[in-house]
């Protein structure tokens, strides 16, 4: 996605012919699509504590607790606000990667998510 | 009512069994004893001259903000049990707050609990729950309103008529798969703290989430507590008062006594009862039956704090 950003704004400034490159792009990014993941936050559990999604892959999380909880990375990559009852946060995981995260209100609620191609 | 005669004292306690629940609780001495109220009333008086008996109140878990099962105004409830604490035929020195102050800590949340726990006249000495943390900042939010003059996270200590009173936060900068957290820089501070102080002055703790492991499946604990009551451990009279739980907990190990206070907004279950440790979604005519406030009686002399739980239907 960013990379044809990149090369839309490129195109749009300089070169003529943009539009059947832009075209081309916009098919590229089509025929590739990550299905969406979804981690379901309930009983102060992580529903699936780890799950693998493939490298683009944008993970929702729904809080469906009556408590409010937060969804943080180990490593400082991701980070939440606070998630009162069907709150949701998503975020998309670009690289490969083993990614950690918890609840900082509640840190026995721990999870993974396995980025892999 | 406070002149340390045996009469005044018998009159003072049996004021108190308006509690209800008759859970005394004591500390005489370094040995902790939990002991019946006809007990308590024959027990001899020492004299002192260095500090008048007092009494201060617990409150804890307001979670003003709360509105879902089984409590639908968390604000109401706090109010209710705010009025307890006027009606209160001894009125106490001051209050302790021991966290979770609000649900979401926002502006008007903490601002509520402000006015009702100011309508009281009464000083309020506070530390942070988890719920108190959770403003963009990480608890800047609280401490600007609640923890002035405060160290680090929110810990402070004063005295009070002879008592050595300490304020401790276990509940910033939590780490991934463990439970309530002191931190190497508090510690710090409280040994220093401690330090040069002698062991015959009584010292209470208050802190919000427990500082001995309750259920450490629910994370119901502190992992670095073992630090701090080392520390403790030379004093005589020791008393750990916590909140988060939601119910009434008590233990002795050694000289220090620990005990956690009920909530005002709702109960949590017992350890392990529940799939997880969420409110209890009791009927609406028993939620005031498991919210209340702990009012604690200070006799020096006797080295002993007494600690009587009541609930807001009592």
């Amino acid at each position: 996605m960013t990379r044809g950003f990149k090369v839309l704004t490129f195109q749009a400034s300089v070169v003529a012919a943009g539009g059947l490159l832009l075209a081309t792009v916009a098919t590229t990014t089509r025929a590739a699509p990550t299905p969406p993941a979804s981690v379901q936050i309930g009983n102060f559990t992580f529903n699936q504590p780890a799950i693998t999604v493939k490298p683009g892959t944008t993970v929702t999380w729904t809080n469906g607790d009556d408590i409010p909880h937060t969804v943080v990375s180990k490593d400082g990559v991701f980070k939440s606000k606070v998630l009162d009852t069907g709150d949701k946060f998503s975020f998309t995981f670009a690289k490969p990667g083993q990614f950690g995260y918890f609840c900082s209100i509640h840190p026995h609620m721990t999870g993974t998510v396995i980025v892999k191609a | 009512m406070f002149d340390g005669d045996d009469t005044g004292r018998r009159d003072f306690l049996k004021c108190m069994a308006w509690a209800g629940t008759g859970a005394l609780f004591a500390v005489s001495g370094g040995v902790s004893t939990s002991i019946g109220l006809d007990a308590a009333l024959a027990a001899p008086l020492k004299r002192s001259a260095a500090a008048t008996p007092f009494t201060f109140v617990q409150l804890s878990d307001s979670h003003i903000g709360f509105n879902k099962p089984p409590n639908a105004d968390a604000r109401a409830t706090f109010r209710e049990a705010i009025a307890k604490v006027k009606a209160l035929p001894h009125q106490p020195d001051f209050i302790i707050h021991t966290g979770d102050v609000s649900q979401l800590s926002r502006d008007n949340e903490f601002d509520d609990a402000d006015q009702m726990l100011k309508a009281t006249g009464l000083p309020v000495f506070f530390v942070p729950g988890e719920h108190d943390m959770l403003d963009p900042d990480g608890g800047k939010a609280f401490l600007k309103r609640f923890g002035k003059g405060t160290n680090g996270a929110g810990w402070y200590s004063f005295d009070h008529r002879g008592v050595h009173f300490i304020a401790l936060v276990n509940v910033a900068d939590l780490k991934p798969g463990g439970m309530g957290n002191l931190g190497a820089e508090q510690l710090k501070w409280l040994k220093a703290d401690l330090a040069g102080r002698p062991s015959s002055t009584p010292i209470v703790v208050f802190a919000h989430i427990p500082l001995w492991t309750v259920y450490a499946d629910w994370g119901w604990g502190t992992d670095d507590a073992a630090e701090a009551l080392k520390v403790l451990a030379r004093f005589g009279s020791v008393t750990v008062l916590n909140g988060h739980i939601h119910q009434i907990t008590q233990k002795l190990e050694g000289r220090i006594a620990f005990h956690t206070a009920r909530s005002t907004a709702f109960p949590q279950p017992a350890p392990g009862t529940a799939p997880s440790p969420g409110p209890l979604k009791v009927p609406p005519q028993q939620l005031h039956d498991m919210l209340g406030i702990t009012d604690a009686l200070f006799v020096r002399g006797h080295d002993r704090i007494a600690l009587i739980d009541s609930t807001l239907s009592a």
